[in-house]
This record gives C-alpha cells, sequence and structure tokens, in this order.
C-alpha cells in the first residue's frame, strides 16, 4: 500500500489559510453556476460524484485504505432512497434519510470484515463484497433487475423546496454537497484524522504509540461510506433513477479514477476531478464511437504527465497543500 | 373602455392567428439519435443507426418542401444517468424534438420519463423492455421495432408449429432471464408443447458445458436460450463444441439480431432459430433500403432490425410532420397523429400503431443457414414462418398500459 500512496501524496505544511481561499472561490463559483450559460444538470451530476470521490478520498488519501467497492454505497443508498420515494411515498427528507442509513449500516457490517485487512486485500475484500451486493440487487425483485427504478417523484423538500425546479435542485444538491464536504473537511483536521495520517504512513508504529488502529480504520470506513451514501441519495433526484449501473464494479473504477485525475489525498483534487471526468462523459458524447478512444488518451496522458493529479500538481508548484 | 377592451382582445386574437400561422409554417425539425456509440450494443446500434436517420431525412423529400431538418448524435455509454442528461440538455438547450433508437432498458425507460416530462416525442427500436408500451407506457412514446414479448411469444409459437414441441431452457439467472423464459413457455403450452425442464446459468457465465449436458440428455426438441448479449453468444459458441445441432436439437436464441450471427459466423451459428422483424433479404423494398445502407456504411454491414426500425420510424414522423403542413413542437399531438395514421414503408410493409405505444407489423421466424447454402457474405437467414401482426405482439387486453384505461 504504502508504495502507491508514498509517491502520491504530497506531503508539505498544511495552511488552514490557503484552503479557506480555496474553499471559499469554490463555493462562490459553484453559487454562481446557475446564472452562467453551464447546464445546471451537468453540475449537479458532477457535484454528487465530487461528494462520492471526497468520501472515497478520505479513506485512500487520508486512511491510505483503496476501497474497490464504493459503488455499493453509491447504489445501495440511490436503491433505497428511490424505493422510499416512489413506493412509499416518503418526503425527499426521509428518503435521503432511509438511503444514508442504508449505506452506513451496510458499511459497518462490510467495514468489520474487510478492515481486518490491508493494501491489495482490503481492496479485493470491498470488490468482492461490492460484486456479491451487485447480484443480489440484480435478483431481487425491488431494484427491477436491469430496468432500474424510474420515474421517481423528486418531491417537496421539507414542505418548502419544490424540488422539480431545477434552479431549487441545484441549490439543495449544492448545500447537500458542501455539508458533506465540510464534515469531511472537519474529520481530516481534527485529532482523528491526524491519528489516520499515522495510520496511512506506519500502521505498526501507530499501534506501538498506543492507537487502536482497527477502530480509527473502521471509523474512517463507516464516515466515508454513509458519506458516500448521501452523494447516492442527492443522485436519485437529479437522475430521477436507480439502476444497476451505480452498483456495477465499473462505478467503483470510475470513483477511483475520478481521485486520481483530481489528486489523490487532496482536498479538492476529488472535486476537481469529478468536473473533469463527468464533462468527459456527457460533452464528448456527442463524439459517438470516438468517447472511448477520447478518454483513453486523456488517462494516459494524465498518469504521463501530472501523477499528482489536477490539484495535487497545482499544490506542489506552489508548494502549498490543497 | 370597453373600446379599449375590445381592441386590445381584438389584437391579442391577432396576435394569437399570427403566433399560430408563425407555428404552421415553422418547417424545422431536430432528430436525436441516442445509442451506444462504442460498447456492447455499437454494432446492433451505434453509427448505423445514425446513418439510418439521415438516410430517412434524405428519404422523406422534405428538404425539397422547404424543411431544414438536423440530426444530433449522442452515446449514453450505456449509462442511464448520461442518457437522461443528455436528453434532458437536448430537449431544454438544443431544442431537438425527436428522440430515437436508445437501446438497453434502463436508458430506454429512464428517457422514457423525460421525453414525457419535457413534451417530446419518443420512437424506440432499440430497447426490448415490452414495458414501453405495458406498465410503463407514456404518450409521447411510440415502441417501434421489436419486444421481448414479441421475440418470445413469436419464437415459442412458431417452433412448437414446425414440430418443435418439447423445450428445455438455459436461463440467464435475473428479471430478464425468468421473463424470457415465462414468455415463451406460455407461447409453448397455449400451442400443445411441453416444456421438460430448466437450467439457470448465473449471469456472465463462462462455461456452459454442466448446463449444455442437462439440455443434451433431456432430449428435448428444441434447446430455448432465454439469455442476452455475451451470454448468448457463450452458450451458443458451446453448444456448436458440444454437436448440440448435430445431434438433431434445435437451438433457439431469444434475443439475436444479424450483427450476432455475422460475428459467430455461420459455422457455429448454423441451425439456430430466432424470431426478427426485419431482414434485408426478405423482399424489394427491404432489399433496396439495405443496398444503399450496406454501401455507406464503413464496415459494409447490413442493417440489423434496430437500424432499419430507426429509419421506419422517422419516415412515419416525417410523413406525420408533412401532412400536418409543419412542426407545432407538441409532442403529445405529434404522437396522436402518428397513432391516428397507418404505416407503409419500405422496411415493416403497412402496419399499424396501438393506442398503448406499440407499432405493429409481421415477425418472421428464422433458422441460420449452413455454409454451403449461404450464396455470398450477409446471405445468412432461411424463413421458417411468418407470424402476421395481430399476433406478434402483447394483445391489447392483456396490455398493463395506464393509457388504455381512459376510454
Amino acid at each position: 500500500m504504502t508504495t502507491i500512496t508514498e509517491n502520491a501524496i504530497p506531503s508539505p505544511r498544511r495552511t488552514v489559510k490557503d484552503e479557506m481561499v480555496a474553499f471559499a472561490i469554490m463555493t462562490a463559483l459553484l453559487l454562481v453556476v446557475p446564472l452562467t450559460g453551464v447546464y445546471p444538470f451537468f453540475v449537479m451530476q458532477a457535484l454528487c460524484f465530487a461528494l462520492l470521490a471526497c468520501a472515497f478520498n478520505l479513506l485512500i488519501g487520508y486512511g491510505g485504505l483503496l476501497s474497490f467497492g464504493h459503488a455499493m454505497f453509491l447504489g445501495t443508498a440511490g436503491y433505497c432512497t428511490a424505493h422510499a420515494l416512489k413506493v412509499w411515498g416518503l418526503t425527499p427528507e426521509l428518503g435521503i434519510v432511509v438511503g444514508v442509513a442504508a449505506a452506513a449500516a451496510l458499511s459497518v457490517v462490510t467495514g468489520l470484515i474487510a478492515i481486518r485487512r490491508q493494501g491489495i486485500y482490503f481492496a479485493m475484500i470491498t470488490l468482492a463484497l461490492s460484486q456479491l451486493l451487485y447480484f443480489v440487487y440484480l435478483q431481487t425483485p425491488f431494484t427491477h433487475g436491469e430496468d432500474g427504478i424510474q420515474g421517481i417523484p423528486q418531491g417537496t423538500l421539507f414542505g418548502l423546496f419544490n424540488l422539480s425546479k431545477p434552479i431549487t435542485l441545484y441549490y439543495v444538491v449544492l448545500a447537500g454537497f458542501t455539508l458533506g464536504f465540510l464534515i469531511i473537511y472537519r474529520a481530516i483536521n481534527s485529532p482523528f484524522g491526524e491519528v489516520l495520517k499515522a495510520i496511512r504512513e506506519n500502521e505498526p508504529r501507530a499501534v506501538s504509540l498506543g492507537y487502536k488502529t482497527d477502530q480509527y480504520k473502521l471509523l474512517a470506513y463507516i464516515l466515508s461510506g454513509t458519506l458516500a451514501g448521501f452523494a447516492g441519495a442527492l443522485k436519485v433526484f437529479v437522475a430521477q433513477n436507480a439502476s444497476l449501473t451505480d452498483v456495477h464494479w465499473s462505478m467503483s473504477g470510475e470513483i477511483v479514477l475520478i481521485t486520481l485525475v483530481g489528486g489523490l489525498g487532496t482536498l479538492f483534487g476529488p472535486v476537481v476531478g469529478a468536473f473533469v471526468i463527468i464533462a468527459m462523459q456527457q460533452y464528448l458524447a456527442g463524439f459517438g464511437q470516438w468517447v472511448t478512444v477520447i478518454q483513453g488518451v486523456i488517462f494516459v496522458v494524465c498518469v504521463l504527465t501530472f501523477r499528482r493529479g489536477v490539484i495535487g500538481e497545482i499544490a506542489h508548484y506552489f508548494k502549498r497543500s490543497l | 373602455m370597453k373600446k379599449v377592451v375590445s381592441t386590445s382582445l381584438l389584437g391579442f386574437a391577432l396576435m394569437m392567428s399570427a403566433s399560430s400561422l408563425a407555428f404552421a409554417q415553422d418547417k424545422t425539425a431536430k432528430i436525436g439519435v441516442l445509442n451506444d456509440q462504442s460498447g456492447l450494443y455499437a454494432d446492433v446500434t451505434g453509427v448505423g443507426s445514425t446513418l439510418a436517420a439521415q438516410m430517412a431525412v434524405e428519404d422523406s423529400g422534405l428538404a425539397a418542401k422547404g424543411w431544414k431538418i438536423e440530426v444530433v448524435v449522442g452515446d449514453h455509454q450505456n449509462k442511464p444517468d448520461i442518457g437522461v442528461n443528455i436528453v434532458r440538455q437536448w430537449f431544454d438547450r438544443d431544442k431537438v424534438d425527436v428522440i430515437v433508437d436508445v437501446p438497453t432498458s434502463s436508458v430506454g425507460l429512464a428517457v422514457n420519463n423525460v421525453v414525457k416530462e419535457k413534451n417530446g416525442v419518443y420512437l424506440n427500436s432499440g430497447s426490448g423492455t415490452s414495458d414501453l408500451s405495458n406498465a410503463q407506457c407514456s404518450p409521447n412514446t411510440i415502441h417501434w421495432a421489436y419486444d421481448t414479448y414479441q421475440l418470445a411469444n413469436g419464437t415459442g409459437s412458431a417452433m412448437v408449429k414446425s414440430g418443435g414441441d418439447t423445450w428445455f431452457f438455459l436461463t440467464a439467472d435475473y428479471a430478464f432471464g425468468s421473463a424470457l423464459e415465462r414468455d415463451t413457455t406460455n407461447a409453448v403450452t397455449a400451442m400443445g408443447g411441453k416444456v421438460l425442464g430448466s437450467v439457470r446459468p448465473p449471469l456472465n457465465t463462462a462455461d456452459f458445458s454442466s448446463f449444455l449436458l442437462q439440455a443434451q440428455t433431456s432430449k428435448a426438441k428444441v434447446i430455448g436460450l432465454a439469455n442476452a448479449g455475451g451470454d448468448t453468444i457463450n452458450s451458443i459458441k458451446q453448444a456448436s463444441e458440444f454437436g448440440i445441432i448435430k445431434g438433431g436439437q434445435k437451438l433457439a436464441g431469444l434475443l439475436m439480431f444479424i450483427s450476432d450471427v455475422h460475428a459467430l459466423g455461420l459455422p457455429v451459428a448454423q441451425g439456430l432459430s430466432f424470431t426478427e422483424t426485419f431482414y434485408w433479404d426478405l423482399n424489394d423494398g427491404t432489399r433496396s433500403f439495405s443496398k444503399r445502407f450496406q454501401e455507406r456504411m464503413k464496415n459494409k454491414a447490413m442493417p440489423t432490425t434496430v437500424q432499419a426500425g430507426v429509419y421506419s420510424s422517422l419516415i412515419h414522423y416525417f410523413k406525420t410532420l408533412d401532412a400536418m403542413g409543419g412542426n407545432s413542437h407538441d409532442g403529445l399531438k405529434i404522437v396522436d397523429k402518428m397513432k391516428a395514421t397507418p404505416t407503409d414503408d419500405i422496411i415493416f410493409g403497412k402496419g399499424t400503431i396501438q393506442p398503448n405505444g406499440r407499432k405493429l407489423h409481421p415477425a418472421y421466424l428464422f433458422e441460420v443457414k449452413k455454409p454451403e447454402e449461404s450464396k455470398g457474405p450477409w446471405d445468412y437467414y432461411k424463413l421458417v414462418a411468418t407470424i402476421p401482426a395481430d399476433q406478434a405482439f402483447t394483445p391489447l387486453d392483456k396490455s398493463a398500459c395506464p393509457l388504455l384505461k381512459k376510454t
């Protein structure tokens, strides 16, 4: 595991001020997006994936645990929220609670199994568990197999915000994203986060210092899974469907890619990565059969020229942490 | 005061008539071809569907009548999220009027909801799911080329009629496979046939040997492959290695396209039976279309049912627009008019559209030729039986479409 993290993660001095400024710029940009010509649904989609990747990054970038099964949290929360909204007719806020709770419960169960191993074994266990779940969702009637749950009503959040209006939905998703982002920020900048980083750098030493590393890892895993679930629940309102794509292993791969392109172990990297990847999927769609070729070329260029990811390279250049 | 009101009313009325006049003269239309351009379904849909759409634009002859028609293309990469976002953007920004093709049932159904919300026109030829004209039907949607019920029912009943009265199923172990098996079983038993048993290999099975051996020892006359994509290809290849067809049993694919047969090659695919609604060598009309199509395809492929369906659906759409004298951009109105007009084109011949949005045309049971019977490239099918249009698809009284309950 250390071989991956050593080179990729910049560890210059952290300055809270830089991060504050970057956060302010990001929030300001996102707040004015609907006023510009950018298509809001694209930004909403990107925000959901940004939150998802941030949650993933919490685990790999700060805890050194590469999960290859984060799609299971995204998909589980998505299916549960979708089912709660469509079949049980719950309000949006309760639907989100159902989805997030399901993802949290799932992360407790899978976490207890997965954190017993490290490195590639951890990745394989999470992949295996998520594949297990994929086949469960393929078979269970409530997910409607490969048809997915379709035409999910968006409803009115807290009885106040009509989510079928794109502008309202946009700000609700943005609020959700910001909330998730701040939770992650808080977790990283707490004593808990410091211990996590210690575990990432050298677990035996952390153990020798008296930390019960398993508990820290499990907590980080649960936090990451729950927030990934939150992203999945939000995505239901944007896409209005929940399908097998969200639990497929290639989705887990996409999450890894987003984080790598943006910058592993950087606070803002996953956000940038999400916008890059989602923009590629959306805006290259017009190129027809060339989409995958162009994507491939871009990835090769990424790997060859900026291995730290977009934000990682910027942070390295300015010798700051972002 | 009164005068002011009446003049303003008059002005308003004038404005209204002027704007409706402007509507009537609006001779533009934008077609969105949404499909899989690079993945699993790229051969069945992909660039061929784009070409079919362009050919429909040219053949409609609307350009000569002063129409401006534009075709845009999107690759949904088989992901519903991407499909939904592209279609939303097409409607909101690019003012696309009609969405065609859209394979992959999860994407097909997701797009169905968006088109309804945006009051567009949705002519689906790519998805198999019969839900599009059943439980999830929409007043803006016409399901054009084929569906899973038609495939299962057609293959089941026609095979029994031509002597294959005992069946054994190889069913992919998920909802889609079970649905195919159920529909086929109903058709088989309704015709007096018998199902001897079934096995359920999991999705994406690499080794079918034990399942095929069970099928072989069942001594059923027909082995039904209730699966799709890679599973179908794998099971057919391995069945050929086991000599199942040479042993006298028949293999029935429940979801096959000519591109699959082309990929498998005749030595492997020979003897396979399945239903399609289109084959290039059916009649003069299909031959003339397909030859023109093939010339313009880069890989010189013949059109698949889906690609031909895209062409046929657009031809009917353009005819309707022409008859209405202009494009009102009102999806509901246009689809209603399309349903009210009988269809007639070189692909499917004469046909009709049911109130639930199901397009009706005959289906055909084909058997793949032996290599020595084939006269040249793409000469693959032998016609075994024709299923008339009124028997090929879900009967209206069995359709759960909410649109039917209004009357």
